[in-house]
């Protein structure tokens, strides 16, 4: 498994280290602890907002998943508010670069 | 170990030049050539470049062009830090015994491929500066009830030093309404808070402390060095109001100088943002967390250049590899007394602030005459 080319299908996967029993984040095929070959699974697509802006009209925000996890996202609609709960809405890879559509719950 | 000092320095005027890489760095060059008449090309053991730009060999191109030799010639590469990360290489050569002599070439142009980290795929499609100092901003304004029209101070202050700086990018000064009616970049950030990528270059020479009497009367002696490297990913930071990585710079370069930092006079820290500027002076100490406004409100109603007198990366601009060299240049001609009219009166002892992608390393410069 690989995380670009699952997420460029639309799937958040998650490397995870059994030995050490963390999430290696950013994603790698290697624990950054221990250096043994991760595993991987599906990704939570829950998350919490740590801080956000908004440029025109759109917002983008900082969200932490699974509590080590942050990733960047455009909100897809409504006004956040810092620590809200949200999702996943779509991922993907757009212009070479990770693309995340968060919604808020 | 003997003491590293700085011995001499050139620097070009900032600019928006289309100027090809090659030619910044020999112009500051020929400018250190001609600030330093008892300096022979045979004198440079070391030539290091600190640039982002893609051009390959430019410390073996920058000798060839110069007519030197050395026997070390390598580029130094760490964003927005590479100035300070090559010159902290320099005198690593120097008090290894490896050189005695070296020459630190910074240089940038406008259009540099260091401004955006393609490998930080954790920033999404916000890959662009603005938007992490967005986040820092929004961060920074909630945990201490900071306002927009309070950072503004940061590019008026700025943008009125760096009037006085004659290499500076700005000419212009502004008001606080100027700042706040700038163009809207997000919610948290407008043009006016941004400093703005450039061309130009700075070349520093550092020599051994016996050496450095050969070329100058007033060394500035290089006698603390801190630097952390916290990650490389922008969203790794613990905290968007603080600089981990600075704070832990901070206190290796005063445990390696034996200073504090009340003892400083004068320092350039690294506001690629306004939001850094208070952030910076927090995290070096220089005042409490969520204080950092306040102590620069002080400085502006009082026109004190303590920091930033060149303007800082907002007023004077910011060509990545020269900044770190600029920034020392800046405290070095202070430290000399020859600052002009940016001069802090009585400077004896200055500090340099320079890092890299929202923070994520720093590096800490004490200076002393």
């Amino acid at each position: 498994m690989n995380f670009d080319s699952e997420l460029e299908k639309g799937n958040f996967i998650i490397a995870e280290c059994i030995h050490c029993k963390k999430i290696v984040w950013p994603p790698s095929e290697f624990c950054n602890k221990c250096f043994r070959e991760v595993s991987w699974r599906k990704g939570s697509h829950e998350g919490k907002i740590i801080e956000f802006s908004r440029q025109n009209d759109a917002y983008f925000c900082l969200v932490e998943i699974e509590n080590s996890i942050r990733i960047m996202g455009k909100i897809s609609k409504g006004i956040p508010i810092t620590g809200q709960q949200v999702k996943i809405e779509k991922c993907g890879i757009k212009d070479d670069n990770y693309n995340f559509e968060i919604s808020l719950m | 170990m003997s003491k590293v000092g700085i011995a001499s320095y050139g620097i070009t005027k900032f600019s928006k030049d289309d100027s090809k890489i090659e030619s910044v760095l020999l112009q500051s060059t020929k400018k250190l050539f001609d600030n330093s008449p008892n300096l022979s090309r045979n004198d440079i053991d070391a030539v290091l470049v600190s640039t982002n730009n893609n051009s390959k060999y430019l410390s073996a191109v920058l000798s060839e062009m110069s007519g030197i030799e050395p026997k070390i010639a390598h580029s130094v590469e760490s964003l927005c830090n590479s100035g300070t990360n090559a010159i902290v290489s320099a005198y690593s050569y120097i008090a290894a015994g490896l050189a005695d002599v070296v020459l630190v070439c910074g240089a940038e142009r406008y259009d540099s491929p260091g401004q955006i980290l393609e490998w930080d795929n954790s920033r999404g499609e916000f890959k662009h500066p603005i938007f992490w100092a967005s986040i820092f901003t929004k961060s920074y304004k909630r945990e201490f009830s900071v306002t927009d029209e309070e950072l503004a101070i940061v590019p008026v202050k700025n943008h009125k030093q760096s009037h006085n700086n004659p290499n500076a990018l700005s000419e212009k000064t502004y008001s606080l309404d100027d700042v706040i009616n700038s163009k809207k970049l997000t919610d948290d950030l407008r043009l006016h808070d941004c400093s703005r990528p450039c061309t130009g270059g700075a070349s520093i020479l550092l020599a051994s402390e016996n050496t450095c009497k050969k070329f100058t009367d007033t060394p500035i002696w290089i006698t603390g060095i801190g630097q952390k490297t916290t990650s490389a990913g922008f969203t790794k930071n613990i905290t968007f109001s603080s600089m981990e990585s600075t704070q832990i710079a901070a206190t290796s370069a005063f445990q390696m100088s034996k200073r504090n930092i009340t003892d400083v006079d004068v320092a350039e820290v690294h506001d690629a943002f306004s939001v850094c500027e208070p952030i910076a002076l927090e995290s070096l100490g220089f005042t409490d967390k969520g204080k950092g406004i306040d102590m620069i409100k002080e400085l502006h109603t009082t026109n004190n250049f303590k920091i930033n007198p060149r303007g800082g990366l907002i007023g004077a601009g910011h060509p990545l590899g020269a900044t770190g060299i600029a920034q020392t240049i800046e405290i070095t001609q202070q430290l000399q007394s020859s600052a002009n009219k940016r001069q802090v009166k009585n400077a004896k002892i200055g500090l340099v602030h320079n890092m890299s992608a929202a923070a994520t390393s720093s590096t800490v410069l004490v200076l002393e005459r």
